[in-house]
């Protein structure tokens, strides 16, 4: 077996470990999941250290064949991008549970199945980011919805059961329209190969004609677009996220939303070549929208004289990134792509410091609405000073890992598009305003009624948010290691689609 | 020009910055030896510097400077950025200043925090804003200089906020960082355009690019405005002067270091430091000029009509920059004198910040001037020095103010033709509108009669704060004929600044006249001071029935009206109705699907059958389908 098919099995065994795990063994239940996700995490980083930098291409490759009737494989590969989204999965799941520790109690189902499809999560999304063969990335891309779907309706607060078959009808409707594509590509290449194939690598070679790649194009662009969450598929974001534990929302905007980026990548920029060119601009609109839009929505959360809710602020703050991201994806440079995989990494890690923390101020005061906070800076300062850490990184602070990102995406869209780079560079005083409204309500001003007594963070608790931190920090001065990774299978991607004229220095 | 290299430069930011993560991080512990601790790395840093000045004295004047390569910083394709420090002739002058008056300020602050519960992470967050500022002035590139540039960003607003528990502080503290915000966009911006232009961010290669020609006219244009935003950010000028007046809610040590004498001077270091875009870019150097000019006398007026000593003090640093950054715009002449101007006025206005400090101190933190008054009897020390930084602002000779403003008035006469007159005179009448506030605000403060709340007994402070104050005081003394007296800074300076060795043309007015212009200015504005103060009594509160001008004058020149009325209040419309169509419209697409489940939701749930399975099933029969569909189109 190859060293992803056991990544990928590790946290399913577990899982069904933990379903066969006795009635009311919660506290096992969390230590097995929490062991099990800190052995995958370390094989993980393991295996990352045998990936070979200077190759480009898929590497850990493994193929075996599945449906031998329809030539679809079992087919896994990483390169740099792939490679780095799985570690960021890896890593955050064992973040997760320690810090969400409690908060599978009082949900509709027992805590151990909580930890279980939380295992369940993890395998999807290493199988989601390894698949090479597209119908094996679709049966992974839509499988993932089911523990989501399960975490958000069981154990969420508020209007879960709307948010949670919300969710489900935008990912389903997306999954639709990326179906019809894959079975579109899939006749095509029966066409013009020997043999009907679903193996990314030989679909890429394929001749499409105009018409058809705009269509295809479409059925996979809107699906990831679904996930990403792209201006203006994005309403399910936020319900999503007010319903959702902190900890499901972060392992979904930080690591589950990052799938629809990187089929932007990986599908429709190296299927459909010419098409993505020529949506390019359209799509380059619809990202500049986005950062304001997410901002501007984040900012009404934020000032909101009542009902602000921080949940849904953070959520918004990430409709905002996403749009940098898709910026990046479509600007087409050397740096705009390494900075748009660079800031899928650090948005991973900065939501996540930014939705646990606020997870714990929640679970703490018994409320989500910004109003209900005031002056934790003086009763609890270590989570007070964690998350204005975790904000600063949010909006791009230099020194801080998101801000390299944020800067190598716009830059790099500045070669080719000054004036969307302009306007984009606009954003970061909107980012500035979205993170300290919040900051000042919550965290500084006199201490509100209610807020006396809470209690600052516990050890279980700075021990869990301790790596995400030092990550920020790290690789906010040192970024090199991951770009060195991630550059080459950038230029790849890039020198796939034939552009020509790139500039960005000379 | 190729540079030598040092080891030990990287020591200068190391040194403070790891002092504040160690009281960041040691926590309560380190309580009773924070501000010892802080203090011992700033006066670290400073002896390294004087190391390398001493070094640097010892080299070639055109070979001075020094690099130190530390790591690859980002490096994607042909953006390759290392972090690499530099240190020459103008960015020593910075971090002279920085480490020598911060660790003055960082000694008084030992006294007057000495009572707060936070003394440790206030010292923690000094270092920090020294080895940030520091990063600033030695970074070798626009990029690394950007970390800096942010990095006294967060630390002014750390500092403007330190009592955050009052609302309007937290909420200046933010009005900084979100105006800085704006001047960084420019920043960034400017970043971009060098790279696409030069394909490199270095000074160096920005230089080295500009002289090949590869940048048209427009991009240095456009580059040179950008850079210019970043400065009118970062520097309080006109039109993102607003936020000064309010980080005055910052403890006094910190308007004293960050808002006169260092960071707000960030933004003249950066356009003296672009020098070479600048003298290739005439239009936005007309505008920097335009920014200068509007500033003096904007903060000038705004200093006329405020009863706060501090929002005084403020409004005069505001002012007094607007000089530097004119002098900047007027090219190779002005580089030096904004120098010069920037490293005297670091000395007088921080002496006179820590003096209004030690007056608050003495005073129960009381800030309204009207409520001072005969104060230099019962705080002799304080008196004296402010008074000696009072003389020296408003150009009296022999004092620094005097040699640094009146080269920059005669310069101003000098750039020709009736720009250099216009400009000459908007000096002038600067000048005087300089020595007429700054005269109420001494009159309003040490003499006339006893205006004290019965709760006030003033006294004078400790050596520990009166010791830094005499010390900056000397330097308000000393150091504008230490540097003009054989145009020593200028020729220190010259070869990074006026690497090309222009020769100043035109003199319009000779320099003994222009000084006599200057003392008949200042002249003008000491009597009209001491005609309406010193022989009436000062009412208690200010008096209402003004004109209307001295009203606007007292509300910022509607500096916040205007800024309400145009950004803030539509924004917030906009953010409200954004949020409405949100859910109304954007949503609107499957409201109606979203209605439907929810009820579906609610029957489901009624039933107790779990609704979710149901979907489970669904997304199961919705598998199959697509299976059977893919066998229909294949076979």
């Amino acid at each position: 077996m190859n060293s992803l098919t056991i990544l990928g099995l590790l946290p399913l065994i577990g899982s069904a470990a933990l379903f066969l795990l006795p009635k009311g063994s919660d506290l096992l239940a969390k230590q097995v999941a929490l062991g099990v996700s800190i052995v995958v995490a370390i094989a993980g980083l393991g295996m990352a250290f045998s990936f070979n930098r200077s190759a480009t291409g898929f590497q850990f490759v493994e193929k075996h064949q599945w449906i031998p009737a329809f030539g679809i494989n079992y087919a896994l590969g990483v390169d740099g991008i792939s490679l780095l989204l799985i570690l960021l999965a890896l890593v955050l799941t064992p973040v997760v549970i320690a810090a969400c520790w409690h908060e599978a109690e009082g949900g509709r189902w027992s805590v151990k199945n909580f930890f279980g499809l939380i295992l369940i999560l993890e395998t999807m999304i290493v199988g989601v980011f390894a698949a090479t063969d597209i119908f094996l990335f679709y049966v992974f891309f839509e499988a993932m919805l089911i523990p989501v779907y399960f975490l958000i309706g069981g154990y969420g607060t508020g209007e879960k059961a709307a948010a949670a078959v919300k969710f489900l009808l935008y990912s389903l409707f997306g999954g639709l329209l990326m179906l019809a594509s894959i079975i579109g590509l899939y006749v095509i290449s029966g066409n013009q190969l020997q043999a009907p194939t679903f193996d990314v690598t030989a679909l890429s070679q394929l001749s499409i004609d105009p018409v058809t790649q705009r269509m295809l194009f479409l059925g996979f662009f809107i699906a990831f677009a679904i996930k990403a969450p792209l201006w203006p598929f994005h309403t399910w974001l936020p319900d999503a996220a007010r319903a959702a534990t902190p900890g499901t929302s972060v392992l979904l905007l930080g690591v589950l939303d990052k799938v629809g980026t990187y089929g932007m990548i990986r599908f429709c920029l190296s299927l459909f070549p010419e098409a993505s060119k020529e949506f390019g601009p359209t799509i380059i609109v619809l990202s500049l929208i986005s950062i304001f839009y997410g901002a501007f929505l984040a900012i009404a959360q934020g000032t909101s004289s009542g009902d602000g809710n921080i949940k849904a602020l953070i959520s918004y703050t990430s409709i905002s990134h996403f749009g940098f991201i898709t910026l990046g994806i479509f600007a087409f440079t050397e740096q705009s792509h390494s900075g748009a995989t660079l800031y899928m990494i650090n948005h991973g890690f900065s939501t996540a410091a930014l939705f646990l923390i606020a997870g714990w101020m929640i679970s703490r005061r018994k409320s989500e609405r910004i109003s209900d906070f005031g002056g934790l800076q003086r009763v609890t300062p270590i989570m007070a000073w964690l998350f204005f850490i975790a904000g600063m990184s949010s909006l791009a602070l230099p020194g801080l890992s998101s801000f390299v990102s944020e800067f190598l995406v716009l830059v790099g869209t500045f070669a080719r598009y000054p004036i969307p780079a302009i306007i984009g560079t606009i954003g970061i005083i909107f980012a500035a305003l979205y993170i300290l409204i919040p900051v000042q309500r919550a965290l500084h001003g006199p201490i509100t009624p209610g807020n006396e007594n809470l209690t600052d963070l516990t050890l279980r608790e700075k021990v869990s948010i301790a790596p995400v931190i030092a990550v920020i920090i790290f690789f906010g001065f040192y970024p090199q290691p991951l770009l060195d990774v991630i550059n080459p299978a950038a230029s790849a991607t890039l020198s796939a689609l034939q552009i020509t004229g790139i500039m960005g220095g000379k | 020009m190729s540079l030598g290299t040092s080891d030990t430069l990287v020591y200068l930011i190391a040194i403070p910055l790891f002092s504040s993560a160690f009281l960041l991080l040691g926590g309560r512990a380190l309580d009773r030896v924070g501000h010892l601790i802080g203090t011992a790395a700033s006066a670290s840093s400073f002896v390294v510097a004087l190391i390398e000045l001493n070094k640097m004295l010892g080299r070639d004047a055109e070979s001075r400077g020094v690099t130190q390569h530390l790591f690859t910083w980002i490096n994607v394709g042909s953006f390759q950025i290392d972090a690499t420090l530099l240190l020459d002739q103008l960015s020593i002058c910075f971090v002279l200043l920085i480490t020598g008056v911060g660790t003055l300020i960082h000694i008084y602050s030992i006294s007057y925090m000495a009572h707060d519960i936070d003394r440790r992470r206030f010292f923690a967050f000094l270092n920090l804003f020294i080895a940030a500022m520091l990063l600033l002035v030695l970074g070798n590139s626009y990029l690394n200089l950007y970390v800096g540039w942010e990095g006294v960003g967060l630390a002014s607003y750390l500092l403007i906020g330190f009592w955050n528990q009052k609302p309007t502080y937290a909420t200046a503290a933010k009005k900084a960082f979100v105006a800085n915000r704006v001047g960084d966009v420019g920043l960034s911006l400017a970043v971009m355009i060098a790279f696409v232009q030069f394909g490199a961010v270095t000074f160096d290669g920005v230089a080295k690019g500009i002289e090949a020609g590869s940048a048209s006219s427009t991009a240095l244009n456009a580059m040179g405005a950008a850079i210019l935003l970043a400065a009118v950010g970062k520097s309080a000028q006109f039109p993102l002067q607003a936020w000064l007046g309010d980080a005055m809610a910052g403890p006094t040590p910190v308007s004293a270091l960050i808002h006169a004498a260092t960071m707000v001077t960030a933004g003249v270091y950066l356009i003296s430091r672009s020098n070479f875009v600048f003298d290739n870019a005439p239009t936005a150097q007309l505008l920097v000029v335009i920014v200068g000019a509007v500033t003096l006398l904007f903060g000038a007026v705004i200093g006329m009509a405020k009863d706060d000593i501090k929002k005084a003090l403020a409004a005069s640093t505001m002012s007094q920059i607007g000089y530097m950054i004119l002098a900047t715009g007027l090219g190779p002449a002005g580089y030096a004198f904004a120098m010069m101007h920037l490293l005297t006025h670091g000395f007088f206005k921080a002496g006179m910040f820590l003096g209004a400090g030690s007056v608050m101190h003495g005073m129960n933190d009381e800030v309204d001037m009207r409520k001072y008054g005969a104060l230099r009897k019962v705080m002799p020390i304080t008196f004296a020095t402010f008074g000696l930084g009072y003389l020296a602002i408003i150009g009296i000779p022999p004092f620094a103010g005097f040699y640094s403003k009146d080269k920059i008035i005669e310069t101003a006469f000098n750039a020709g033709g009736s720009k250099g007159i216009i400009l000459g005179c908007v000096t002038l009448l600067g000048a005087a509108i300089t020595a007429f506030y700054m005269t109420r605000v001494m009159l309003m403060t040490f003499f006339g009669t006893k205006r004290w709340d019965s709760a006030a007994h003033p006294h004078e402070s400790p050596w520990l704060m009166t010791v830094p104050m005499i010390l900056l005081s000397i330097g308000s003394i000393t150091t504008g004929f230490i540097f003009s007296n054989g145009d020593r800074l200028k020729n220190f300076l010259a070869p990074v600044v006026d690497k090309h060795h222009h020769e100043h043309e035109t003199e319009l007015l000779a320099p003994i006249v222009v000084t006599g212009l200057a003392m008949f200015a200042v002249a003008i504005g000491i009597s009209i001071a001491l005609a309406k103060y010193s022989r009436k009594t000062i009412p208690a509160s200010a008096p209402t029935d003004v004109t209307v001008w001295t009203k606007i004058a007292r509300r910022d020149l509607l500096q916040d009206d205007f800024n309400e009325t145009v950004f803030m209040r539509p924004g917030q419309s906009l953010t409200r109705v954004l949020a409405f169509l949100d859910k109304r419209v954007v949503d609107g697409a499957v409201s109606g699907v979203g209605a439907m489940t929810l009820r579906l939701a609610g029957d489901l749930r009624k039933t107790q059958t779990g609704y979710v399975r149901s979907y489970a099933l669904l997304i199961l029969l919705g598998t199959v389908a697509i299976l059977a569909a893919i066998l229909v189109v294949t076979v």
